[in-house]
């Protein structure tokens, strides 16, 4: 277990690798700079500021500054935001971020795994029908359709929650962000639970069980859910990643301060550090969620662990 | 997972999806979106920029001439939101055939060629596959430009992951084959064969697979255009006409409602049809 646990730890490092390289020859080799503006300053000035923040020197040093000052946690100064660097700036966004995309993964999860369920129990039946009608309906119209549409029918029309922003940061701000958000993902998870919980239904010792007399509730709690639950927790790295580039748009939409929102702002104003921390960051984050819902994975199954 | 190369893949396919009356009546709904978004704008006498200062933010009427109303500029609903269908759907295609281009000369290369190679390939698919592709295509738009062509690529260059996996997969099944040793035997280029024999025998199974991924593909340019870095003004797509329909929505919900419902429709139908074709293709019995 631990030896996995290591190689898992030593392959994932290439990809950081490759993420944080990509990122930061992407960003030097775009066309117009972070001094951009109307005015021309004068060639001292700009000198100045180049080499303030290291712009004067050739590229592969940029890039090998850059590296290591990643390895101890610093991102650099924003280029916009003068008086704070990159890593406060993520500290600032990430735990509204979070707050939301756990929130959302914990929805999903829930009403997901239910609704799956509750589907393959009645296979076949008009009610599973609709389930997988309602699912493919949560798949196919975008967060950025069902936001609006959700914030117009409960916010303006029926006045109940508030259309956006954090307010004091309670919870009704939230509700509304976290169910759009979720939306995809439990219409996701429940067709994949469907499928899985059919599958393990129709297995030997189902069937095994169910001639012991056993009821189905205890049949399904007990010896179901965990094998038909696989598939769902290996989704869960691909459901992250899908929550994370979501809620660039939600917080777009809510006016939510969290990364996101960052993220955008940074790209349409240049802010190069700013950019690349959040890219990197995000990529650190569904790279280590990925390892360990493999590590998760591999100790639940009983066939991975050795 | 498809163990079938031959032409009759068409046809198991075709047969699929009459089974599926879902997948049937979504394949005849989008079979009509393509027709409407294409001659569509013939029914109405308004171009897709042009303002009508008599009728500003009018809702949907038959009366005037404007079927799905106008927006705050007087710019006709019914002709922008074909138009943008026109974009979108284009882009949706487009990319889709850059991704397959990608994919299936890499997968076909490292499927063939084998040993070490596909290993490094493989890996370096990995790799990738690991990365928020999303911030990457949003980054490529940013500094490089609002383009339609460059939207065309980068949808196109990070999406083919997929497609060369699945296409690996399909040369290792087809390279052992009779007719592939008898090339070797009789001396044809590596190349030759990979394009002459093996591309063709896979081809099914790509295009098969393409219906999957055109919906993703429409999505990822939706989200962009509403995050305004997608298509640019006067050209519109269903992601910019929701974008501008949510700024507008508390007066004229139709503005958000029409493109959102032409949007969702059609990846709706998109996605049954996939699921549809992976249910008739997928030896084991799901249903």
């Amino acid at each position: 277990m631990i030896i996995y646990t290591a190689k898992r730890l030593l392959g994932a490092l290439p990809t950081l690798f490759v993420l944080i390289s990509v990122a930061f020859f992407m960003i030097r080799m775009a066309p117009g700079g972070p001094f951009d503006t109307d005015r021309t300053l004068p060639p001292e000035m700009e000198a100045n500021l180049r080499a303030a923040y290291h712009l004067d020197e050739p590229l592969y040093q940029q890039y090998g500054r850059y590296l290591s000052n990643i390895v101890v946690g610093d991102f650099g100064p924003s280029f916009q935001y003068k008086d704070f660097t990159v890593t406060e700036l993520l500290w600032t966004g990430f735990p509204v971020s979070l707050r939301l995309g756990i929130a959302s993964i914990i929805l999903a999860l829930f009403f997901g795994t239910i609704a799956g369920c509750f589907s393959a129990l009645r296979q076949n039946s008009k009610l599973d029908h609709l389930v997988m009608t309602l699912s493919m309906m949560g798949i196919s119209i975008p967060t950025f359709v069902i936001a609006p549409l959700l914030i117009l029918f409960f916010a303006v029309y029926l006045g109940w929650l508030p259309a956006g922003g954090l307010g004091s940061g309670g919870v009704v701000n939230f509700i509304l962000p976290t169910v759009s958000l979720a939306l995809p993902q439990i219409a996701y998870i429940a067709r994949l639970m469907r499928g899985s919980m059919i599958e393990v239904l129709r297995s030997s010792f189902i069937r095994t069980a169910k001639a012991q007399g056993l009821s189905i509730k205890t049949i399904i709690i007990r010896h179901a859910l965990k094998p038909a639950m696989m598939p769902v927790i290996s989704y869960l790295g691909p459901a992250t990643a899908g929550i994370i580039t979501g809620s660039v748009v939600i917080e777009q939409i809510f006016g939510i301060p969290g990364l996101g929102r960052f993220f955008i702002q940074g790209a349409l104003n240049r802010d190069y550090t700013l950019v690349m921390g959040v890219v990197i960051f995000y990529g650190i984050i569904i790279i280590l969620f990925n390892l360990c819902v493999d590590i998760i994975y591999a100790y639940l199954d009983p066939k991975l662990r050795k | 997972m498809i163990n079938h190369f031959s032409n009759n893949i068409w046809q198991e396919a075709w047969e699929g999806i009459k089974k599926n009356a879902r997948a049937k009546i979504a394949s005849y709904v989008l079979g009509f979106m393509f027709i409407f978004v294409i001659l569509g704008p013939l029914l109405s006498s308004y171009s897709y920029d042009f303002t009508d200062w008599s009728n500003l933010a009018v809702p949907p009427s038959l009366s005037n001439g404007h079927f799905f109303g106008t927006d705050s500029l007087g710019r006709d609903v019914f002709v922008r939101t074909l138009y943008g269908g026109r974009i979108s759907l284009l882009v949706g295609i487009i990319s889709t055939l850059v991704s397959l281009c990608i994919g299936v000369t890499y997968g076909v290369i490292a499927g063939y060629v084998g040993g070490k190679l596909d290993a490094i390939m493989m890996r370096i698919v990995d790799v990738l596959y690991a990365l928020p592709f999303m911030f990457f295509v949003i980054l490529l738009m940013v500094f490089f430009g609002r383009n339609i062509f460059l939207i065309f690529i980068a949808i196109g260059a990070v999406n083919w992951l997929d497609m060369a996996r699945i296409v690996r997969g399909q040369t290792l099944a087809i390279k052992n084959k009779e007719f592939i040793e008898a090339a070797q035997v009789l001396g044809v280029n590596q190349w030759v064969i990979m394009r002459r024999h093996i591309i063709p025998n896979l081809l099914g199974v790509v295009v098969i697979y393409m219906t999957l991924t055109i919906p993703q593909v429409i999505l990822v340019e939706s989200f962009l255009s509403f995050l305004g870095l997608g298509v640019q003004e006067p050209l519109t797509s269903w992601g910019m006409l929701v974008k501008e329909g949510a700024e507008d929505m508390q007066n004229m919900v139709w503005l958000l409602a029409i493109p959102g419902l032409f949007l969702a429709t059609t990846l709706f139908c998109f996605n049954f049809i996939g699921d549809g074709l992976r249910d008739a293709l997928d030896p084991r019995d799901r249903t």
